[in-house]
């Protein structure tokens, strides 16, 4: 296996089969917050993609680069955290540039992205299976494009068809919202075959 | 501090303004490891003492924290319990540590803890702020512990693993598994919600 199946392999089944949301239950607060219309859950959607992608390579040069060779392995949690939240704060003034739109749309949940759990996870993960550099950006885009995905399609099936449906009053919102991820979980499942044809 | 407004805190947070039931926040770092009560009360445990402790923190440090850069603040006192926590762990319990893995770590980001310091600690005084967090982690505690018995029970048949149901047992593995998580938070929002609207008169939701 070359090294770019492989790592073609780990975005892969970081989309699917081991989808960060629908397995590892990760940033499920603003999942199941933000899913009810489809374009503020895009917006979302992009906005954790990009953010994952970027801060999973800087924190993994800065976990082997400096806390490794320091020993200070521990400091771990404080130091990735505090990546997130400057980048985030960077992203935040650029989407406020590019469109007050969206913006508006996203309000308070894009510095909530800070204490996303799945951004946080996504560098973690990526220490305990010790990745190599160009394996954990292809994670953390991976797990980007697979919450993404995932928020989506809860989107979509919350927009376009639950608007319609009669939920039971106890079940309505957070609860059926639960039971659509749980079947959407069952649905992803049914990749796990495809990571071993590579 | 009248300890009637006290006992009204604890024990809102334990039914009322629970943080599962009625707001969903938290349930992403411990709903994964909800398939095994021993590991789900490790988690509680440390949650318990991180929302606690950070609860009081703040509360004391809330006349000096600047308010633009408050919730940097807040994440960095949470962390360093989290670490606590975490180098605890990994000294005294190493095979729940290795099983753990990246959860421990992600008590920083569970959305109550940063919940209740937001909403509580930073405009009440500590002795409060030590009520109401003890109320949050127990409110979320509990409801995770019986998400725990649920899932450990009928998807392996064992209870902190010991053998409870017999020999003749078919695992309903897709407990164990993702989905199960998701479907048994969702019965049991269901249970609590049908009990409470029964009560008191509340008008069906718009669909949402």
């Amino acid at each position: 296996m070359t090294h770019a199946a492989g790592w073609f392999a780990i975005f892969l089944s970081a989309v699917f089969t081991n989808n960060i949301l629908l397995t590892n239950y990760l940033g499920m607060c603003s999942f199941l917050a933000v899913s009810k219309e489809v374009k503020t859950a895009t917006g979302l959607g992009l906005a954790v993609a990009l953010v994952m992608t970027v801060t999973a390579p800087i924190n993994w040069m800065v976990y082997h680069w400096l806390l490794v060779p320091l020993g200070l392995e521990y400091l771990r949690f404080l130091v990735f955290i505090v990546v997130i939240a400057a980048f985030v704060q960077v992203a935040e003034m650029a989407i406020e540039r590019a469109s007050e739109r969206l913006y508006a749309a996203l309000g308070i949940f894009l510095p909530l992205i800070t204490v996303n759990c799945a951004i946080l996870g996504v560098s973690l993960f990526m220490i305990i299976r010790e990745y190599t550099f160009a394996a954990a950006l292809a994670y953390g885009a991976g797990s980007g494009v697979g919450w993404a995905l995932a928020i989506l399609a809860m989107a979509g099936i919350r927009q376009e068809r639950l608007s319609r449906a009669r939920v039971p009053a106890g079940l309505d919102g957070a609860g059926i919202a639960l039971v659509i991820a749980g079947i959407m979980a069952l649905a992803f499942m049914g990749f796990s075959g495809m990571g071993r044809g590579l | 501090m009248s300890g009637g407004r006290a006992g009204r805190i604890f024990w809102s947070n334990l039914g009322r303004d629970n943080p599962v039931f009625v707001q969903i926040l938290g349930i992403c770092s411990t709903l994964a490891v909800t398939n095994s009560l021993r590991n789900t009360a490790v988690m509680c445990a440390g949650l318990l003492f991180t929302v606690v402790c950070s609860n009081v923190s703040i509360s004391a440090l809330r006349r000096w924290i600047p308010g633009r850069v408050r919730m940097m603040v807040e994440v960095l006192v949470i962390a360093g319990y989290v670490i606590l926590v975490d180098v605890f762990l990994k000294a005294y319990a190493p095979d729940i540590w290795r099983q753990l893995g990246p959860y421990v770590g992600l008590i920083i980001t569970n959305c109550i803890i940063m919940g209740r310091a937001e909403a509580f600690a930073m405009n009440h005084p500590p002795g409060l702020a030590f009520v109401d967090g003890l109320g949050a982690g127990l409110g979320y505690s509990y409801v995770l512990l019986l998400m725990a018995v649920v899932r450990e029970t009928l998807g392996y048949g064992t209870l902190w693993g010991v053998p409870v149901l017999g020999a003749g047992w078919v695992n309903w593995t897709v407990l164990a598994m993702a989905p199960g998580g998701f479907f048994v938070l969702a019965l049991l929002i269901w249970c609590i919600r049908g009990f409470s609207f029964s009560r008191g008169p509340r008008g069906r939701g718009v669909a949402s």
